[in-house]
């Protein structure tokens, strides 16, 4: 059996940011397994100082270019919070479909151009196009069609332009959304259909690794928890929003500039696979098909997993969006001016679920609308600490394999949870070292 | 003629102008046969020792980045900044209007030694820049149109006007005279007024044209309501180190 390991990946590839994976076993003693986060820090608590309520949306929204949907609405709802500004019904519903058009193109631009080279045994999805183009074509309308949501509701899906506090300052014409809405029925069912089949076909190349953490998300009484909801614990139940500090008790680690977080256990997971495991029973009929067909059922403690539930995501919002959309159009889109005159003026916490996991955002305004304090807490962050344990216990049972196997299942399973780096700090390698 | 070599490096930035490069879902086929992409983290494991054109986003913030930025110099021979950050410091840089320990302070407390941070500054502050695609995020057809020019060893359309030039163009009433607030007389365009297209006012993400009359535009904001430390703020969101409004600033103290 081998008795001493070095791995050292540095500034792992395939992942939003720059972390590297280490691994130090020595005399069969693993010294050191961990996610070093070496992004570079950005700041953005501090660049929020001073700015006014108008404003605080765009900047928080360039935390990350990914996310950036995600970060407007988590900051959106806790500005209107903090301000006492009501929105509309309709502004919600609309919300609501950006949300799962934000989580339908990151999942879809995850699994499919991230992670998926990796069940094929490629470095990147650029040598699909000669061997799979049928796949990588359906891969690429897809995400066209999740962007396309964005850019129909939001203006542009990176970096959304009608999203301001209190609603929106233009909206979608019925005829274009009807159009969208034909294209996801008919043409995104089809490609996620065949994506599915051809994902099921290489469901053994999935590593086979349990280990049972808690599971932190959103989750609500009306429906699959992306949009709002209540903090749910797989441990301990529910909490309200306003309680995050007391879950997520965040500490920094000298390896990374991105703080860790736990709450019940030594560490936490967030992202689709916790979404999946709280809220599985709200998914929509097909997204339940496509679980099964996957293999994928609740409760699943294989990280690695993670990439299956969020393709189960991505069917579960197609449907949701074709529904929201029905709603809206049977209702008749109206104008609406958004409410931006502040009822009141203090703190506002707010929680969204954006791919990776749960986001809070918690602002507190002076009565000039001016920002004085800002905390915001990153899903990626809140994971680091899982990962860590991971590897802790991946390593001993992979020991015997060879070390290049070893330092691909530890890419691979970094790579699983999606993690989005400029995020976290507001980070990825690997290092293996070898004596 | 071989393909250009083409790589995609990634500094302090939200990687989002990568991330429009991967949406350019309709043209990447047909990009791909025009260059080979050799390195790019963010979607692929490869690496490669020379490039032929490099593709900088982000901006310039800590030691590492220092290192980096002069190591890909060396080995590309043409490079581009791509987007704000990486052309103008973008939001990045608004970390140096506060004192440097109070930011590091303000976000990891008193393990702000962990982490050593520099004043943010654009890739040119470093090393030679040949071409710029301005944008937050850059725009996929202005990232294609430098693109082909280089392929074709021409020099790409540099865009030197305001934003209201563009949004005339499109026919929109203008924003300030909707009663908001906007940048767009002094904000460089490129971007078909894509903000006042969609109701929001222009928040001059490219950075200011390059002969921009500072305190005519305070002055004019002034006369439509707004203050003049509200017009520097906006100002400061992403051109917090352009010399113009710091100049500006000292002729209205």
């Amino acid at each position: 059996m081998r008795k001493d390991l070095n791995i050292d990946v540095h500034h792992l590839t395939r992942v939003e940011g720059h972390g590297n994976i280490v691994v130090n076993m020595k005399n069969g003693v693993l010294q050191k397994a961990e996610l070093d986060i070496v992004e570079a820090p950005r700041f953005f608590e501090a660049m929020l100082k001073g700015r006014n309520f108008m404003e605080v949306a765009i900047i928080t929204s360039r935390i990350c270019g990914i996310c950036s949907l995600g970060h407007q609405i988590a900051s959106l709802k806790a500005t209107e919070k903090a301000l006492g500004l009501e929105v509309s019904g309709q502004t919600k519903i609309l919300r609501r479909i950006l949300t799962d058009g934000a989580t339908f193109q990151s999942n879809t631009l995850h699994a499919l151009f991230l992670a998926a080279p990796d069940f094929l045994e490629v470095g990147s999805v650029f040598p699909l196009v000669n061997t799979h183009k049928d796949v990588v074509l359906a891969a690429l309308r897809l995400k066209r069609l999740a962007n396309d949501i964005g850019d129909v509701i939001s203006g542009r899906a990176i970096h959304p332009i009608r999203c301001v506090p209190g609603g929106f300052t233009m909206l979608p014409g019925e005829k274009e959304l009807k159009v969208l809405q034909e294209r996801l029925k008919t043409e995104g069912m089809t490609d996620i259909r065949f994506i599915v089949d051809v994902i099921a076909s290489l469901a053994d190349k999935i590593p086979s690794f349990n280990r049972e953490t808690e599971y932190i998300s959103l989750t609500s009484e009306e429906e699959y928890a992306l949009y709002d909801g209540v903090i749910c614990s797989s441990d301990t139940g529910t909490y309200p929003v306003e309680k995050y500090l007391e879950i997520t008790n965040e500490f920094v680690v000298a390896h990374s500039s991105s703080k860790h977080a736990r709450f019940n256990r030594s560490s936490y997971m967030v992202g689709a696979l916790a979404r999946f495991n709280n809220n599985h029973q709200q998914l929509h009929p097909f997204a339940g098909e496509v679980a099964k067909k996957l293999g994928l059922s609740a409760p699943c403690f294989n990280p690695y997993m993670n990439t299956v539930a969020q393709l189960v995501e991505v069917a579960h919002c197609i449907e949701n969006s074709i529904m929201l959309m029905d709603r809206l159009l049977s209702d008749g889109i109206r104008f609406e001016k958004p409410n931006q005159t502040p009822a009141q003026y203090g703190r506002g916490i707010a929680a969204t679920e954006v791919p990776r996991g749960i986001l809070f955002h918690d602002y507190t305004y002076n009565r000039q609308g001016n920002i004085v304090k800002a905390n915001c807490i990153i899903p990626t962050g809140q994971n680091l600490e899982n990962i860590d344990d991971d590897m802790k216990k991946l390593v001993p049972e992979i020991i015997d394999e060879s070390k290049e196997e070893i330092t691909h299942k530890l890419e691979m399973l970094v790579r699983s949870y999606d993690p989005c780096i400029s995020c976290s700090v507001h980070m990825l390698d690997v290092e293996f070292i070898e004596e | 003629m071989s393909k250009p070599r083409i790589a995609f490096f990634d500094f302090t930035s939200c990687e989002g102008c990568q991330l429009n490069k991967l949406n350019l879902e309709n043209d990447l086929l047909s990009l791909l046969e025009l260059v080979d992409i050799v390195e790019f983290r963010e979607a692929m494991d490869d690496t490669a020792d020379t490039y032929d054109v490099a593709f900088i986003e982000g901006s310039i913030s800590t030691p590492t980045c220092v290192k980096r930025i002069y190591d890909i110099r060396r080995r590309a021979k043409v490079l581009v900044s791509l987007g704000s950050c990486a052309v103008l410091g973008g939001v990045n840089a608004m970390k140096n209007l506060h004192p440097a320990d109070w930011v590091q302070e303000a976000v990891y407390g008193e393990d702000k030694y962990l982490f050593p941070s520099m004043p943010v500054q654009p890739v040119s502050a470093y090393v030679k820049v040949d071409y710029e695609i301005r944008g937050c995020p850059m725009s996929t057809p202005e990232f294609l149109h430098v693109l082909k020019s280089i392929v074709l060893g021409r020099k790409p359309e540099i865009f030197d006007h305001a934003v209201c030039v563009e949004c005339k163009l499109h026919e929109n009433e203008c924003v300030l005279d909707k009663g908001m607030f906007c940048l767009g007389p002094v904000s460089r365009a490129g971007c078909e007024a894509v903000c006042p297209e969609n109701g929001q006012y222009c928040t001059g993400c490219r950075g200011l044209v390059s002969n921009a009359n500072i305190a005519g535009a305070v002055g004019m904001l002034k006369r439509h309501g707004f203050s003049e430390q509200e017009a520097r703020k906006k100002l400061q969101m992403y051109s917090s180190l352009n010399k113009l409004i710091n100049e500006a600033e000292c002729r209205h103290a």
